[in-house]
């Protein structure tokens, strides 16, 4: 197929067209506004429905009732709207139905500001909702690759009967690069059994409910199911990409946006002999540990680079690293990440370590 | 008076409410209802977490469990979802008039083409007998332990007159106390059911609905209390009927 030049928050919501969702339910809010924008229209011709819902709260628990009858079902939102999405992580987790929910991440805790950030890292991954579940996060770095992993977000999700996030960001939201679509698909809605249709005579009740409800024993053998799935889930769906890691002394970490920049920083640093690599998780949660296990024997630290105060993905490099080597972090709250920045940063890091 | 248990009601599972809840009694209601209109194989319920939850195990429909307060925006997705079905949402008043009120005035406004059958027994009765937004003036309960005080508390939410303006399909109110009184329940059901079968849109019943447990009564006086006090305050009757065909 040709490719076409396209804003980066409506060409991931044209695929998740095209990936078969038809049911849509959320709230305006920079800069994520022009996905409900974009479907308020283009749901009409593809036949589905997108509701613009009363708060974000209505849209993500009017996905769960679409999802639990057997629909593909998308809702968006950013920062403060994501909050508000957590209680509905939550019950579709306790709940094992399939959804697909998107952060065009923005910066800041309370209102903060419609900016470019990375300000939900920890609750992307740790789970901002209530108990004790986790959710596959997929943090696209271009908008190709925002239309790939939103395809693949809804098989991920149908996989696992489980809700999968992604995780954009304003820029990659907000620019326009050429995209490759892929084909329109249809979605059957009676393709699992699990999916709520009137019960025929005669057939056992389907029910979407606390979903340790269904283990005859009492749910006792619950924790084990739980524990496989997400095992599962972190031993077979890490993703992550590796630049010039083989011979890096500093070795990045920076996904999304970030990652761009710390992608050109290597060329520049190269061309002065200095040996800069990066890792681009590009699964936030499960987190690539399977591409720190590659790395050698030079390597002397890592330095975290993120749009935000905290340096929030810092703690999963040293969870990950288990605390061998040194870990720095470069982040930026209004400016963007700078390559100039990173390099001053990497050799003053060269000289420590 | 032959009595016979409508098929639609499962004795296989335990739904575990007290003795003398309205609860039991509307899904009973509930059953009839689609049994005499033929239509067990179209039916979609969506519970609260509160005491309606139990209505999963004593019907054999498909069903989900939505979040607290979520039970009518919840089931407004399924009905997108799957618009052939007819979708039935159960909450309690709690759920309805207070943490999901805002869902429940705008999946009217949408008129969105569902069935919301209120569970309303004036507390917040899974959680021991709190003050609900129904709770009439000078009830008692666990956080008006002196009466409401309207001053203090805020008044009481009356549905029908809250969505008494609005432009939906059907708003009653009845009440299972009395057989006559639950006979009406399960016309209005009925009349519900045809108006969503017609895609007639938002139809609401509130159902004034027994809790001695939390009100601290016999069954016996618990029905009484329906009769004297609540629906004193909560009026029974029909507010909109649109279209009106049975
Ligand atoms: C977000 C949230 N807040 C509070 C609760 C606790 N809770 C469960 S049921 C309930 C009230 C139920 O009252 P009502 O909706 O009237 O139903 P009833 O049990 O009276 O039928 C509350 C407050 C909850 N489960 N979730
Ligand atoms: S507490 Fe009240 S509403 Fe709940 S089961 Fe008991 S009587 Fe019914
Ligand atoms: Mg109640």
């Amino acid at each position: 197929m040709a490719k076409v030049l396209m804003k980066g928050n409506e060409a991931l919501a044209e695929s998740c067209l095209r990936a078969g969702c038809r049911f849509f339910s959320g709230y305006p809010i920079t800069p994520q506004t022009e996905i409900l924008e974009y479907l308020c229209w283009r749901m009409d011709e593809v036949g589905g429905d997108c509701v613009q819902t009363e708060s974000e709260l209505a849209g993500i628990n009017m996905l769960m009732g679409a999802a639990a009858g057997g629909a593909r079902a998308l809702t968006t939102t950013a920062g403060p709207g994501f909050s508000l999405k957590q209680e509905g992580i939550s019950y579709l987790c306790g709940s094992d139905l399939p959804a697909v929910i998107v952060d065009v991440q923005r910066i800041g805790c309370a209102l903060g500001d419609i900016f470019m950030g990375q300000g939900d890292y920890w609750q992307l991954t740790r789970g901002g909702g209530h108990g004790d579940y986790r959710t596959i996060v997929l943090a696209p770095a271009t908008v190709q690759e925002s239309v790939d992993l939103a395809s693949i977000a809804f098989d991920l999700a149908e996989k696992y009967r489980h809700p999968v996030l992604i995780a954009t960001d304003a820029t990659i939201g907000q620019m326009i690069e050429p995209v490759e679509l892929p084909e329109m698909k249809e979605h059957d809605p009676d393709k699992y059994d699990w999916a709520l249709r009137p019960r025929r005579e005669g057939e056992p009740q389907r029910a979407i409910w606390n979903r340790y409800w269904d283990w005859e024993d009492g749910g006792h053998k619950y924790p084990e199911y739980i524990l496989k799935k997400y095992g599962e889930m972190e031993e077979t769906e890490q993703r992550w990409e590796s630049v010039l890691t083989e011979d890096a002394e500093i070795v990045m970490v920076a996904y999304g946006t970030s990652a761009r920049v710390a992608k050109s920083a290597i060329m520049k640093a190269r061309k002065e002999g200095i040996k800069l690599g990066l890792i681009r998780p590009i699964t936030l949660w499960p987190f690539p540990k399977k591409a720190f296990d590659e790395l050698g024997d030079q390597v002397k630290a890592f330095l975290d680079i993120e749009r935000n105060i905290l340096g929030q993905m810092k703690d999963d490099v040293i969870l990950t690293d288990g605390n061998r080597h040194p870990v720095e972090f470069y982040g930026e709250y209004w400016d963007n990440i700078s390559e100039v920045k990173i390099l001053e940063k990497v050799k003053e890091m060269l000289k420590k370590y | 008076m032959n009595f016979t248990i409508p098929k639609d009601i499962d004795m296989s599972q335990q739904a575990s409410w007290c003795p003398g809840c309205g609860h039991g009694i509307v899904c009973r209601v509930i059953t009839e209802a689609v049994e005499e209109l033929g239509l067990s194989d179209r039916i979609l319920t969506v519970d609260d977490v509160a005491c309606g939850q139990f209505g999963q195990f004593a019907m054999k429909y498909n069903t989900i469990m939505s979040a607290h307060g979520r039970t009518v925006v919840t089931a407004a997705g399924l009905k997108h979802a799957r618009p052939d079905a007819l979708v039935i949402a159960r909450p309690g008043d709690g759920s309805a008039y207070s943490i999901g009120i805002e869902s429940t005035i705008y999946s009217a406004v949408r008129n969105e083409n569902i069935l919301t059958i209120v569970i309303n027994n004036s507390v917040f009765g899974m959680t021991g007998g709190q003050m609900s937004p129904a709770t009439l003036p000078g009830m008692k309960t666990a956080t008006s332990p002196f009466g409401r005080d309207e001053n203090k508390d805020g008044h009481m939410v009356d549905i029908t007159k809250l969505l008494g303006q609005m432009d939906i399909a059907y708003l009653a109110r009845c009440a299972v106390n009395t057989p006559a009184n639950t006979d009406r329940t399960k016309k209005a059901i009925k009349k519900a059911l045809q108006k969503q079968m017609n895609g007639e849109g938002f139809c609401l019943i509130d159902v004034l609905s027994m809790c001695p447990t939390n009100w601290k009564t016999s069954e016996i006086q618990a029905c009484e209390f329906v009769k004297e006090t609540q629906s004193k305050y909560l009026p029974l009757g029909e507010f909109i009927d649109k279209g009106g065909k049975e």
